[in-house]
């Protein structure tokens, strides 16, 4: 009995495995996605705003508004552009040419001199509120440090305050590579494992050959088996290549052990793969099956799963929503993995999550076959 | 020739909303998607957890805290006694970030020397830790200033700055995303119609069939286009509206300069669909072709994070990104109600995008490579 069954699964491994081969755009799914993604996400996406264009109006350029307009020119943040009037600035300010504008009106070195307490106008184009937020803190930055300078040089000290001093564990020169690529290996773990399965039921169906595979004597169990072990295989080939780009490539440093990760990976691998052959059981229509795998897939994971967006910032209902979507588990587990080390408080309640999701999804696929073989 | 392409289109919106779960699958997600997105993509921080370690015992720490309180962006939870709590609770992802404040805060600043206040942030994920220093500074350097004017009266600080944030006035980036989502879901919508449209006739075998009917190319593509357009177009405008009325993002443009934009945005992703279409003999290579644009193009059309932070490069290839262009028109619309003569230059690359995608597809309806 023991034997005939494994010979069974192997049998089928075998016919998933030829149509695998015939069909390359599984091995696409599984090696030429993630390398994709991760040269997308590694080298193209970044929050830190650098050379902002900002148009300085300067009306009357004396000392005083020479002194502060310096510290536009020596930041990083800002590439900044002389605009002779505000008209000009505002219209390129409309032309989204530059970002926002600094205005010096021209009674500002006097009224400075006369210790009138002159303004330094900033508008900043607020369509991108957080680029723009990030905008006003450097420019805050830029005018504190010259107002310090400005009493130095007048042999007086700003009177002292609040110094606040910045500690950003795990990740201290604060590289967006080091959070975005273990973010995006949940991302292409998803798609991976929906779309190696989302079709392959619903492909039998549609084609009439799950009626062909029903009469054999092979078992429900045996039948889900020989469907799930190729493409775990794929799946986690797809992983192995994206650890060694995370390492190599983008030098991400992995803090904790690699055997909690893989065993982690094969996890959320079930809990993808599960879903995948979860939406192909239920809608047995390949058309349908893509739509469905198209939008519950990578919106949800690169939205909901705290990966760029933070969790704790939505709504109490999208909360709860969240906790719906796996890779919200998978992306915890990942950052901190690589960037932390192996904490347990950590891993173990979002794998319990993950097992409690794969052995949901799988069961009900278990499920929903075992009633059509009725 | 009139009414053979009438026949085609009815075939066209039979097969498609003819079964009862893709009629769903189509429409429904979209919307629900647009709701739970409109409020969970956000990069304004609310009710991050954090704990505080206050070795002062005098007015001013206390005055510190009451403002970390009251801000809407942390939700304090609790107090620490000791250095050594600090370590677990940020591992453990029980607190984003700890303020410690130093022994002897308030007594120093009455004697004219600084006070040290040091925040400890969890950096795993450095967008957020980025986003919470940066409310934390803020706060500090409100806190400063007034405190530096308040203990030198009659002076005022030797300049004033003032803040002002145009089309945008509150910096809600919720105004920034929704507007986005448009984009998003109106490219997702058409692609799936488009792309899986073909390759599921391809896979039956009934576009050979197509094919040897007198219908010329163009006709078979006026026939493939026209329910992508009608269900891109219809489900972007029930979009719009919950943007408008659902969410509350101000609408300062003139819809009529952004209908046309959006036309030519659906228009060139339906190009974009059929050449996909074009290419993959089964459905699951179609999926295929569909992923492999668009998490490209989501990822590089400015939706989550600025075209200007990306390499040059990666800058290059955004400009063959249709969603690029009309991201910038339909934010540039709403918030800033620019016209026509303002977005032009986002306008006219977007049409040769889809006047070229078209010809291509027309193309390889007959010229297809297997």
């Amino acid at each position: 009995m023991k034997r005939s069954s494994l010979l069974r699964i192997k049998g089928m491994i075998r016919k998933e495995w030829l149509q695998v081969i015939r069909d390359p755009s599984s091995i696409a799914i599984a090696f030429f996605l993630p390398l994709l993604l991760l040269l997308i996400f590694g080298y193209g996406v970044s929050l830190d705003a650098k050379h902002v264009p900002l148009a300085l109006v300067i009306e009357h350029p004396g000392p005083q508004a020479s002194s502060f307009s310096g510290g536009f020119f020596q930041s990083p943040y800002f590439a900044p552009v002389v605009m002779p009037s505000i008209q000009e600035a505002e219209t390129a300010l409309r032309q989204s040419k530059v970002d926002g504008i600094v205005w010096l009106r021209e009674n500002f070195d006097r009224d400075y001199l006369q210790k009138m307490s002159p303004p330094i106008s900033v508008l900043v184009n607020g369509v991108d509120a957080n680029t723009a937020r990030l905008v006003e803190g450097y420019v805050q930055g830029i005018w504190f440090g010259w107002l310090e300078q400005e009493a130095e040089q007048a042999g007086k000290k700003l009177r002292s305050s609040v110094q606040l001093e910045q500690r950003i564990w795990f990740n201290p020169q604060v590289r967006s590579t080091d959070f975005l690529v273990p973010g995006v290996l949940a991302v292409i773990m998803t798609l991976i494992g929906a779309l190696l399965t989302a079709l392959v039921i619903a492909r039998e169906w549609e084609r009439g050959t799950m009626e062909a595979l029903l009469v054999t004597r092979i078992s429900v169990l045996e039948l889900l088996l020989g469907k799930l072990i190729p493409y775990f295989i794929l799946g986690m080939g797809g992983l192995a290549l994206s650890l060694v780009m995370a390492e190599f490539l983008f030098h991400v440093p992995l803090r904790g052990s690699l055997w909690l990760l893989l065993v982690t990976s094969a996890l959320f691998l079930l809990v993808a793969l599960g879903m995948g052959l979860f939406i192909s059981t239920i809608v047995r229509s390949q058309f349908v099956a893509a739509l469905v795998a198209l939008v519950s897939t990578f919106l949800p994971a690169f939205i909901l799963s705290g990966f760029i967006f933070d969790i704790q910032s939505m709504p109490l209902i999208i909360q709860g929503i969240t906790h719906l979507i796996a890779a919200r588990y998978y992306v915890s587990i990942l950052q901190t993995l690589f960037l932390v080390g192996d904490v347990w408080s950590v891993v173990l309640p979002n794998s319990a999550a993950l097992l409690i999701m794969a052995l949901f999804f799988l069961g009900l696929v278990y499920r929903k076959t075992r009633k059509n073989l009725e | 020739m009139g009414h053979r392409i009438l026949a085609l289109l009815i075939k066209e919106f039979l097969a498609l909303f003819r079964d009862k779960k893709s009629r769903m699958a189509v429409i429904v997600p979209p919307i629900l998607q647009l709701l739970i997105f409109g409020y969970a993509a956000t990069f304004d921080l609310e009710h991050a957890s954090l704990a505080i370690f206050n070795e002062d015992s005098g007015a001013i720490s206390r005055e510190l805290i009451g403002r970390f309180q009251g801000s809407v962006g942390f939700k304090l939870i609790g107090y620490l006694q000791s250095d050594a709590e600090i370590g677990p609770l940020i591992d453990s992802k029980e607190a984003l970030l700890v303020l410690h404040i130093a022994k002897q805060c308030s007594a120093n600043l009455a004697q004219g020397d600084g006070c040290p206040v040091q925040v400890i942030i969890d950096g795993r994920n450095s967008n957020t830790a980025m986003l919470a220093l940066n409310y934390v500074r803020s706060i500090v350097s409100d806190f400063n200033q007034e405190w530096v004017e308040q203990q030198a009266t009659g002076t005022k600080l030797p300049a004033q700055l003032t803040l002002r944030a145009w089309f945008n006035p509150n910096l809600e980036s919720r105004w920034f995303i929704v507007p986005g989502i448009i984009a998003l879901l109106a490219m997702i919508v058409t692609l799936v119609v488009t792309a899986l449209s073909v390759a599921r006739e391809r896979e039956a075998g009934t576009f050979d069939q197509l094919l040897v009917t007198p219908l010329r190319p163009w006709e078979v593509l006026i026939g493939k286009a026209m329910p992508g357009l009608i269900v891109g177009v219809g489900e972007a405008s029930l979009i719009i509206l919950f943007t408008v009325f659902w969410f509350r993002i101000p609408l300062v443009g003139q819809l009529t300069t952004l209908y046309p934009a959006l036309i030519i945005y659906v228009l060139a992703i339906i190009g974009i669909g059929l050449m996909i279409s074009s290419f993959s003999t089964t459905l699951q290579q179609a999926l295929l072709g569909a992923f492999l644009f668009i998490v490209p193009a989501v990822t590089l059309s400015g939706f989550s994070t600025p075209i200007a932070n990306m390499p040059p490069f990666m800058q290059m290839l955004t400009y063959l990104n249709p969603m690029r262009y009309f991201l910038t028109i339909v934010r540039r619309v709403f918030l800033e109600g620019a016209g026509l003569e303002y977005f032009w230059q986002d306008l006219w690359p977007m049409t040769i995008i889809a006047v070229v995608t078209l010809c291509m597809a027309t193309w390889l309806f007959r010229h297809r490579m297997y």
